[in-house]
C-alpha cells in the first residue's frame, strides 16, 4: 500500500491532485459537454501526453526539448498509417490504378505499396512500432547528443532541426506520406467505425485511463532515486559525473521515456482526430507543447494537463473570435509565465492555495488542522 | 606514456605533462602520496594547482604521463570510472544540490543505484539511512537533515560536499580549497576533520590559508609554472629561499 501511496500517487497533495483530475475528465467532461466538445477535449489532452514529457526532460532534468512533435507525429504517423492501409482495401480503392494502396499513393503514380508501409497492414506491429520505434529514434538522438555532451540550448536547437527535416521529409515525398495534407479519409479500426461516437467516448475514455497510467508511471520515476538524480544533474552536471554516474545513460533514459509518451499521445490524436499531418510534427506544435508545459508548470505532472487544456480552450475560443489575435496572446502568455510566475499554474497553485482554503475554512467555521509534514526525503516543489 | 613500473605508494604521478595549444599548464610532474598521508599543494596563482586535480579526476586528459592509483592507470579511464575506483574531488567552489535537501543530498552520492535501473528501484534501507545519519554526524550536519542544501552557510556547504564524497568512501580525497569564505571557527572544525578522516586514506588538499596548510598539512609540494619547485615537510619547504622568492615572500 504504501508503495502505491508514495510512490506511485506522490504522498497525500499528489493523490488528491489525480483525484480531482480524474473526476474532471473521467466525470464532469462527459457529463457538461457534446460528443462534439468532448472529442475535442480529448484532442487537448494528447497534447498533455507531450506536455508531461516535457516535465521529466525539461522540468527535473534540465534538458529542453523543441522538438517534441517529432515523437507525437511518428506516434501518430504509425497510428495513422495502419488506419491507412485498412482504408485502402482492394474493394474500397477499386477505381485507382492500382487498386490495394492508400490514394496518396495512386495520385503520386505509386504502383506497389512501398516495403516500410507493409508491415503496418499488422495491428499488432503497429502497437509495437508505435511503443518502441519513437523511442528507438530518440535513443539514437540522445546517444548522438548526450554522449558527446550536447546540452542546453544547442540540444534545444538540434531537436528543432530535426523537426523541420522530418516536416520537410514528410511533405516532400508525398508519395509516400500523404504530403503536406497529411494522411487523411481513415474509417476503420479492424472493421470498428472509428468515426461513430460510441467508438468517441471509447476513445476518450482509453485516452484519459492512458493519461493517468503515464502521471503513475513518471511519478514513479521523479519519486525514485532516480527523480532526485535528475534534480541534480539539472543543477550540478558536474557533481553528479564526480559522484560516480555516468550522466549522459540518465538523460538518455529520460529522452526515450519522454518520447515514448509523446508517442502515445500522438497515436490517441489520430484515434480521435481522424488524421495526421505534418502540421502537427514540426516547429510550431513542439514550441505550443512547451508552452503547455510552461504554462502549466513545467515541475507539475498534474498542473501541465490543466495547463494545455487552458490554452487550447483558449485557443479554441479566441482563434473562432479573433483568428489573428490568439498568437499574439498565447506568446504574450508564454512571457508572462516566463517573467512573472516560472512555475505557471501548479506554482500558483502552491503559493496561494493554503490561504484560500484556510479563508474557506474559517468562513465555514472548521478548524485548520495543522498540515502535515512530507516524509523525510519525499517532498516534491509541488503535486 | 603510462609507464609499467607498480610502486607501494597508494597514489603515483609520474612524468605527467599537459599543455593547453602550447602552454603547459603541468610539466613533467611527479608525484607521490602514501595511504594515510594528507598532502597540501601549495602555489602562487596559474601554477597549475587545480589543473593536476582536474587531471587525476578525469575531468582535464594529459597530454603525457601516468597517474596511477593503487597501481590501476587512470588516465585512460572515464571520469565515473575513476570515481568508482575510489576517488573523491571536491570543487573550488561549493558544488552540492541546492534543490535537495541535505539527507537527499547524502543519498544521491551514496555509491548504489549508480546506473539507470539501479536507480530507479534504489530502495532507502536501513543501512543507507545509517550510514547517511553517521555520515552527517561526521560533517557536523546531523542537525540540518531536512534542511534545503540552498539554505546553508558557506561553511556548511563545504562540509556537506566533504560528506557526499565520504559517503562513497574514497581511498583518495582529493579537496580543492576546503576552508575558503570560512569563520576562523569553521576553519578549525574543519582541521580537526581532515584529520580524522584523513586515517585509512590518502588525502590531496589545494589551500592558500598557510597558518590552515601548517595544521593540516603531512607533507607539501609547492608548485610553480606547472612545475614542482619544492617538496617536504612544511617547515622545511617553508626555509627554503626558493619558495619564498616566489610565493610565501609576498
Amino acid at each position: 500500500m504504501s508503495f502505491v501511496y508514495d510512490k506511485l500517487l506522490g504522498g497525500k497533495s499528489g493523490a488528491i491532485g489525480l483525484l480531482v483530475l480524474s473526476v474532471i475528465i473521467l466525470i464532469v467532461f462527459p457529463m457538461l459537454l457534446d460528443g462534439f466538445r468532448l472529442n475535442l477535449v480529448g484532442k487537448y489532452l494528447t497534447y498533455a501526453f507531450a506536455a508531461i514529457s516535457l516535465v521529466l526532460l525539461w522540468g527535473y532534468g534540465g534538458t529542453l526539448s523543441l522538438g517534441q512533435g517529432i515523437f507525437f507525429g511518428l506516434g501518430g504517423y504509425g497510428m495513422a498509417m495502419f488506419l491507412k492501409l485498412e482504408a485502402s482495401s482492394p474493394e474500397n480503392t477499386a477505381i485507382q490504378s492500382t487498386p490495394g494502396i492508400p490514394d496518396f499513393m495512386d495520385w503520386n503514380q505509386i504502383t506497389a505499396l512501398p516495403w516500410f508501409w507493409e508491415p503496418f497492414s499488422s495491428f499488432g506491429f503497429t502497437l509495437l512500432a508505435i511503443l518502441v520505434l519513437p523511442a528507438l529514434f530518440a535513443y539514437f538522438i540522445g546517444v548522438a547528443m548526450f554522449k558527446r555532451r550536447v546540452g542546453g540550448v544547442y540540444f534545444a536547437i538540434i531537436t528543432q532541426v530535426i523537426a523541420v527535416i522530418l516536416t520537410v521529409l514528410i511533405v516532400g515525398q508525398q508519395g509516400y506520406t500523404g504530403g503536406i495534407n497529411g494522411i487523411t479519409d481513415l474509417r476503420t479500426l479492424n472493421g470498428w467505425d472509428i468515426t461513430s461516437d460510441s467508438a468517441k467516448y471509447l476513445f476518450y475514455y482509453i485516452n484519459c485511463g492512458l493519461l493517468i497510467g503515464v502521471i503513475l508511471l513518471s511519478r514513479f520515476i521523479l519519486t525514485s532515486k532516480f527523480g532526485r538524480l535528475l534534480l541534480a544533474i539539472r543543477d550540478k552536471e558536474d557533481r553528479v559525473r564526480f559522484s560516480g554516474y555516468d550522466v549522459a545513460n540518465f538523460k538518455i533514459f529520460i529522452f526515450c521515456f519522454a518520447a515514448f509518451v509523446s508517442a502515445l499521445g500522438g497515436a490517441m490524436f489520430t484515434l480521435q482526430v481522424g488524421f495526421m499531418s505534418p502540421s502537427f510534427v514540426g516547429i510550431v506544435p513542439s514550441i505550443e507543447m512547451v508552452i503547455f508545459a510552461a504554462v502549466g508548470g513545467r515541475m507539475s505532472l498534474i498542473g501541465v494537463v490543466y495547463g494545455t487544456l487552458l490554452i487550447n480552450f483558449g485557443k479554441t475560443t479566441f482563434s473562432e473570435s479573433f483568428p489573428e489575435l490568439w498568437l499574439f496572446l498565447m506568446g504574450g502568455t508564454f512571457i508572462a509565465v516566463v517573467m512573472f510566475f516560472p512555475n505557471g499554474l501548479a506554482g500558483l497553485w502552491s503559493q496561494y492555495s493554503p490561504d484560500i482554503i484556510k479563508k474557506i475554512r474559517s468562513t465555514f467555521g472548521m478548524a485548520n488542522p495543522e498540515l502535515p509534514l512530507s516524509s523525510p526525503g519525499l517532498k516534491e516543489t509541488n503535486s | 606514456m603510462p609507464s609499467m613500473t607498480n610502486t607501494d605508494f597508494s597514489l603515483s604521478i609520474e612524468d605527467l605533462t599537459v599543455s593547453f595549444d602550447g602552454f603547459k599548464a603541468v610539466d613533467n610532474l611527479n608525484l607521490y602520496i602514501d595511504k594515510n598521508e594528507l598532502h597540501v599543494v601549495i602555489g602562487p596563482n596559474g601554477a597549475g594547482k587545480t589543473t593536476v586535480l582536474d587531471l587525476i579526476c578525469g575531468k582535464t586528459k594529459s597530454t603525457s604521463g601516468s597517474i596511477k592509483f593503487l597501481n590501476q592507470e587512470l588516465t585512460t579511464l572515464s571520469e565515473h570510472e575513476i570515481v568508482r575506483r575510489g576517488v573523491g574531488r571536491k570543487f573550488q567552489t561549493p558544488s552540492i544540490y541546492e534543490n535537495l535537501s541535505v539527507f537527499e543530498n547524502l543519498e544521491v552520492s551514496y555509491p548504489e543505484g549508480r546506473g539507470v535501473f539501479g536507480s530507479l528501484f534504489f530502495k532507502r534501507s536501513e543501512k543507507v539511512i545509517s550510514k547517511i545519519n553517521e555520515i552527517a554526524k561526521l560533517i557536523m550536519l546531523d542537525g540540518e537533515m531536512e534542511t534545503e542544501a540552498a539554505l546553508l552557510s558557506h561553511g556548511q556547504k563545504q562540509w556537506l560536499e566533504i560528506g557526499m564524497l565520504l559517503i562513497q568512501d574514497p581511498q583518495l580525497l582529493m579537496l580543492d580549497e576546503p576552508v575558503a569564505g570560512m569563520s576562523v571557527k569553521e576553519r578549525e572544525q574543519t582541521a580537526e576533520l581532515l584529520n580524522s578522516i584523513s586515517k585509512g586514506r590518502s588525502v590531496l588538499v589545494i589551500e592558500h590559508d598557510m597558518e590552515f596548510v601548517e595544521r593540516i598539512a603531512h607533507k607539501v609540494t609547492v608548485l610553480h609554472q606547472g612545475k614542482i619547485l619544492a617538496a617536504g615537510k612544511m617547515d622545511e619547504v617553508q626555509k627554503d629561499p626558493k619558495v619564498i622568492e616566489v610565493y610565501l615572500g609576498h
